[in-house]
């Protein structure tokens, strides 16, 4: 394909959409869809044809528009303005309802405002298309400015300019552990080898987490695009996306996604007429949480067991089958087509003086609004929390929000008024990981959760190193024994030995992080533990009596 | 890119550093245990053995290096110039007896009644380091003993998964009959696919996945108490035969 192809293709796409006056999109997104979002835009199709409306109206499906709690989402208006009207709990009945509504009120019954905070303190980059454009049309991705960033990087600009772009843009690595992403490519474009490897990393674990699926679901082509530009900044021509079985419309889109550039030209051989080419392969984890670890994901791609392995020598000189191997997470990629199309300055200006840029959430747990947001790095705790989060239901009081998944902490009322970067969750002793953030109030007990990420740890560890392996299952049985109200100070003593122990001692991240829940509880909430150990009482009711202690620190 | 045309000058291979105070020198690609090793310094460690691959999985080995925040693995990890390593620090002991606890806590070791007593690395170890008992309760797992082979016997209570046996199989032998299934605490070695080690159809019968096992886990049939002493001289050998051949 050529950039005047690709110009004519967007033209035709933005010529075809003016033709409609109406549209009605529907939320496709798995969130949406697992409440029967598509019978939605099912009866939409067939109410809009039985109209005979088909002219100048249409339904679309679209991605995640965010506010997944309450879902089905639709939004209306007219095509040439985005969403003017959004609609929330939607079902297939409501469609004539709200066909008929197009052209006078919107249906108040099932009215969601967007004039609420959870909107309009977003700033959109990764998600951009998710909510605007159907993700299994490659036309209306391009329309949307889709693969321009591709066609320049490759007739304008060399590698080395590639990466000074996105060194310039201080973007860093969003699958947790933050590394700068321009150095990553240096590092790799400067590597030897007879082959070089691009990898994606969708395998998305931590609980509670959903934003790569989200931006996989959503605009899948984004992800593709970021994959190419990277390739052919390092001089890469082969590429694997690794993502969790667990996803399968992730799947399913990501190969629609991937045989239409491949029919486009746009994957392949010669790209775009120019020297480069560059494949891409779909792999499937296998329920590893591990997996998402770079060694062990490399392991896994392999064919072998998905194991860590010690670093150094780090995948970007020693990776898959041995060679140089890039490897960033879903949404690192997404934000690369836009850093391409706006200049890395620009990307640079968002954000943090350290963090740059946005970073999408999945914001869960004890909070009005739940769903995915994407906000700009430095943004306050309490803004997350009570303004897009919309606050604690049902009258409940905040008591802490965990973010990092398993690897990361509880953060207590005191830190609300922190920045969310990656320094300051780093000092407050939690991790700004893949973006999971779970609020937590008062009804839950910090050491029951501290239990909770502990059993994931422990059902998720490999079993290749014995601090972890062994480690994580005395640590359980001792926080199960807190909460039966059966420890005694000694364990508690024990359980900070084994802390220490797991994060100095553990051969991979998974281990190292896995006390870190632990940790941040014992730091920020040591009277709960008191009580059930002193007083065996649980302050927040959760934990019950001692249970039949035989199978105290059984494994379920 | 094309390769620099400038050609590189050939710079001494050969590093120094120390470890505990003492000067030594390291040849190209030797690991800090491989320096250890040869001037008699002793690192605790239950995965290496001399002559199989390294996989820096029992973390014992793990030494503290001057300038590193974290404690670096020394089987795998290379010698670089002026390093300063400590290997027997306080801390560095207070971590390897519990990892060596957590090692007796996770199946059933009963040093009297077990076929390797008295010839054991585990055992060893547990007394080198002055581990008198395990400061946490045991997991007594229910796991199951494979006598099926004509030879051989495994008997998984006494596994501490540091896969020796699996390497050995796959690198010396060329069989590749033992491997992994399952994962943490649930993890285990396996023939095959976990078919009877008897009924395995790519075993020769070589015995030495039971020489290499530190343990007990791995037996002759036949021996009883504490008559199971592992022999490892075939070992060096094969491996230089093997080195030699490369």
């Amino acid at each position: 394909m050529t950039p005047d192809e690709l110009n004519e293709i967007a033209e035709t796409e933005r010529e075809a959409q003016k033709r409609f006056k109406h549209r009605v999109n529907v939320c496709v997104a798995a969130g949406c869809v697992s409440c029967q979002s598509q019978s939605v835009k099912d009866a939409l199709d067939k109410d809009i044809a039985r109209r005979g409306w088909g002219d100048h109206c249409q339904a679309k499906g679209v991605g995640c528009m965010g506010l997944c709690s309450e879902g089905p989402l639709v939004s209306t208006g007219p095509a040439s303005t985005g969403h003017a009207q959004m609609y929330k709990g939607v079902a297939a009945a409501d469609a004539a309802e709200i066909l008929d509504s197009l052209e006078g009120p919107p249906v108040s019954r099932l009215d969601c405002p967007t004039d609420i905070p959870f909107f309009q303190r977003q700033k959109k980059i990764v998600l951009e298309n998710c909510g605007v454009i159907d993700p299994e049309r490659m036309e209306d991705y391009i329309a949307a400015d889709g693969y321009q960033a591709l066609i320049r990087a490759l007739t304008e600009m060399s590698p080395r300019e590639v990466i000074d772009e996105v060194m310039k843009s201080g973007l860093r690595g969003r699958g947790g552990a933050g590394y700068p992403t321009g150095l990553k490519w240096s590092t790799v474009s400067k590597s030897f080898g007879v082959q070089k490897f691009v990898i994606c990393n969708a395998d998305e674990g931590d609980p509670g987490a959903f934003m790569d699926r989200s931006v996989l679901e959503s605009d899948p082509h984004r992800v593709l695009e970021g994959m190419l530009i990277a390739a052919y900044a390092v001089g890469s021509s082969d590429g694997y996306i690794y993502v969790r079985a667990e996803y399968p419309l992730a799947i399913k889109r990501l190969r629609i996604a991937i045989r239409q550039a491949e029919r486009a030209g746009l994957l392949g051989a010669d790209i775009c007429g120019t020297r480069f080419s560059f494949k891409i392969d779909v792999r499937l984890g296998a329920g590893a949480f591990v997996c998402g670890e770079e060694t062990a994901l490399i392991a896994s791609v392999e064919g072998k067991r998905g194991t860590p392995k010690a670093r150094p020598p780090y995948p970007a000189m020693h990776g898959l089958q041995g060679q140089p191997t890039l490897i960033n997470n879903v949404e690192t990629f997404a934000n690369i087509a836009p850093i391409l199309r706006k200049g890395g300055e620009w990307y640079a200006q968002i954000g943090t003086e350290k963090s740059k840029g946005t970073k999408v959430f999945a914001l869960a747990g004890r909070v009005q609004n739940t769903g995915l947001v994407e906000v700009p790095m430095g943004i306050t705790l309490r803004e997350m929390v009570f303004e897009i989060g919309g606050g604690i239901p049902d009258g409940g009081k905040f008591k802490a929000v965990q973010t990092g998944g398993p690897s990361g902490g509880c953060l207590p009322t005191e830190t609300l008024d922190q920045p969310v970067d990656y320094e300051s969750l780093a000092r407050l002793g939690s991790i700004m990981g893949s973006g999971g953030m779970i609020v937590i109030d008062e009804s839950s007990c910090m050491v029951d959760v501290a239990k909770y990420f502990m059993d994931f740890c422990m059902s998720e560890s490999c079993g290749k190193c014995t601090p972890c392996r062994v480690g994580t299952y005395q640590m359980h049985r001792i926080l199960t024994s807190i909460t039966n109200m059966t420890a005694t100070p000694q364990d508690l003593a024990m359980l900070e030995q084994f802390c220490d122990l797991l994060k100095h001692t553990s051969l991979c991240g998974l281990g190292q992080s896995a006390p870190n829940p632990v940790v941040s509880t014992l730091k920020s909430f040591a009277a709960e533990y008191k009580a059930h150990i002193e007083n065996h009482t649980c302050p927040a009711g959760v934990c019950g009596k001692p249970a039949d202690s035989s199978d105290a620190g059984a494994r379920t | 890119m094309s390769p620099s045309a400038a050609v590189k000058t050939p710079t001494s291979t050969v590093k120094t550093l120390k470890i505990d105070g003492r000067d030594f020198s390291a040849g190209p690609g030797e690991t800090i245990l491989d320096v250890a090793r040869e001037n008699k310094i002793f690192i605790p460690r239950m995965c290496e053995l001399d002559g199989l691959s390294t996989i820096g999985a029992c973390r014992l080995c793990l030494v503290e290096v001057k300038g590193s925040n974290k404690l670096l693995p020394s089987c795998v990890t290379n010698v670089e110039e002026g390093m300063e390593v400590t290997t027997n620090s306080e801390r560095l002991i207070g971590y390897r007896k519990m990892i060596v606890e957590l090692l007796f806590s996770e199946r059933n070791h009963v040093c009297s009644v077990c076929v390797s007593n008295g010839h054991c690395e585990l055992q060893n170890m547990a007394q080198k380091l002055g581990i008198t008992h395990v400061r946490f309760p045991y997991r007594y797992p229910k796991v199951e003993v494979d006598a099926s082979h004509d030879r051989f016997v495994i008997d998984h209570n006494r596994c501490i998964l540091c896969t020796r046996c699996v390497r050995v199989c796959d690198e010396i032998e060329g069989a590749h009959t033992w491997d992994l299934m399952g994962r943490g605490v649930d993890a285990k070695v396996i023939t095959d696919l976990n078919q009877p080690w008897g009924s395995s159809g790519t075993c020769t019968g070589c015995g030495k996945c039971v020489h290499v096992c530190p343990t007990g886990a791995l037996f002759e049939k036949g021996r009883s108490v504490a008559e199971m002493e592992k022999r490892r001289s075939f070992l060096p050998y094969l491996t230089l035969m093997r080195e030699e051949h490369e």
